[in-house]
């Protein structure tokens, strides 16, 4: 190789430029390991370069080194592990924040769902509640009625008088309780049949020698009341009880062709 | 002369040498990028990025490849002209001239030491627009030969003798 030549063709120039090829640079670096005066005629190349570069540049920036030197510190190993360990940390804490948050709607969608339920069921119950309720108080009434009728039926002061069906109702037949003490008469009317419309049953108190009538009252509400037990007044000193069905409101006197039950108040009482 | 055992020891981590080779090269470097950028602040940034590049890269350079200082010039171009590339960069930069370093040098009042200012004037004044140009596009902007030659015209052939005798003009005036 004709040194003289190599160092004439620019290509030193170019190689301290970085405008060869890295195939091409690789060549030439190993030129200058063997050719002294080729490494010679480099350095030479690139001291003036050198020289020409730094006059432009605008001042020494030797004063810069600390500032580089801080970065550097910053950029290498603890400061650049923290953002990365961070970034795990963050990450995951980030997927435990998003799967909480998931749990923890879920949970409250859970928990109104449940709470609607509840709602529901509680009404219905509420609704129940009430129906039992009102049976209770029914099933109290109803007792505390039979238990007066139990005790009326069984106060030795209470005269048992049986009425008889008659003419227009043979069928028929009611049973009188009468009260001396408090002059209360209760008549157990079960035995009647139902009155037509617009017309009412009334019930006489009757001496018989001679034969009088005193109305007692009507059995008002026939139809609605159930075990058809109805509580008149009877001051009267009375030997027989009759019923007659009248017209809506009583009559004065009884019309003795409607007489439906009559029964004589055995021995005297 | 490279020095080899400075670049070995950098290349070990060890931060003494990074500073020797700092105060060695970076005022060069530092010329190189401001060539490109013609903006002092700017240029100051991409030096810091650029010596930072170099420790933190440093043991990728090896002398089979080339020149250390070839390797801190390719870092140097390339952040550079990123640079010129980025918005901040552009919107501050309006009249770009051809030949940066030839501007920068005419106006330059103040040399530091390691210059021979009177020396570097006087290349200035005398290179002719060919020289200015090649110089501007293979050294300051690391253009290949083949891309030089399109960009002046020049035959291709022509651009490494051409390029030797500019450099050997400037080589004549600073030994003398």
């Amino acid at each position: 190789m004709d040194i003289q030549e190599y160092i004439e063709s620019g290509i030193l120039e170019l190689y301290v430029y970085g405008a060869l090829t890295p195939q091409e640079s690789e060549e030439v670096s190993k030129v200058l390991k063997q050719y002294p005066e080729v490494q010679q005629e480099v350095e030479q190349i690139e001291a003036a370069l050198q020289q020409l570069a730094t006059a432009a540049a605008p001042y020494n920036p030797e004063e810069m080194l600390a500032a580089i030197k801080a970065k550097l510190l910053n950029s290498k190993g603890v400061v650049q592990l923290q953002p990365a360990a961070a970034n795990k940390r963050t990450r995951l804490l980030s997927f435990i924040s998003v799967a909480a948050s998931v749990i923890f709607l879920i949970g409250i969608f859970i928990l109104l769902n449940r709470t609607n339920n509840l709602r529901d069921e509680l009404k219905v119950v509420q609704i129940e509640n009430t129906k039992l309720e009102s049976k209770l108080q029914y099933s109290e009434e109803a007792l505390t009625e039979s238990k007066e009728i139990l005790a009326v039926i069984r106060d030795p002061q209470v005269t048992k008088v049986p009425l008889a069906g008659q003419q227009v109702a043979p069928d028929a037949y009611v049973t009188v309780f009468w009260n001396k003490e408090n002059n209360k008469a209760y008549i157990d009317a079960l035995g009647l049949p139902e009155p037509p419309e617009g017309m009412v049953y009334q019930v006489w108190s009757l001496t018989l020698d001679p034969l009088t009538p005193t109305s007692m009252g009507l059995l008002d509400n026939f139809s609605e009341d159930e075990n058809k037990i109805f509580t008149l007044e009877n001051p009267n000193e009375s030997q027989a009880f009759g019923i007659t069905l009248e017209p809506a409101g009583g009559s004065a006197t009884p019309t003795m062709e409607q007489l439906y039950t009559l029964g004589v108040i055995e021995n005297n009482a | 002369m490279q020095p080899d055992d400075l670049i070995l020891r950098l290349q070990q981590k060890d931060e003494k040498a990074f500073e020797q080779l700092y105060s060695m090269y970076s005022e060069s470097i530092f010329g190189v990028i401001n060539s490109v950028l013609h903006n002092t602040e700017a240029s100051e940034e991409v030096l810091q990025d650029v010596f930072i590049k170099v420790w933190d890269n440093c043991a990728s350079y090896s002398s089979n490849k080339g020149r250390f200082f070839t390797w801190l010039l390719n870092i140097a171009r390339n952040a550079a002209i990123d640079k010129t590339r980025s918005k901040s960069f552009k919107n501050q930069k309006k009249n770009l001239t051809q030949e940066y370093f030839v501007d920068i040098l005419e106006n330059k009042t103040s040399f530091s030491s390691k210059v021979d200012a009177i020396g570097i004037k006087k290349y200035i004044k005398k290179l002719g627009e060919d020289c200015k140009n090649v110089i501007h596009l293979l050294f300051f902007k690391g253009y290949t030969q083949k891309e030089a030659s399109e960009e002046l015209d020049i035959p291709l052939g022509t651009i490494k003798t051409r390029n030797r005798l500019c450099i050997n003009k400037l080589r004549a005036i600073l030994v003398n």
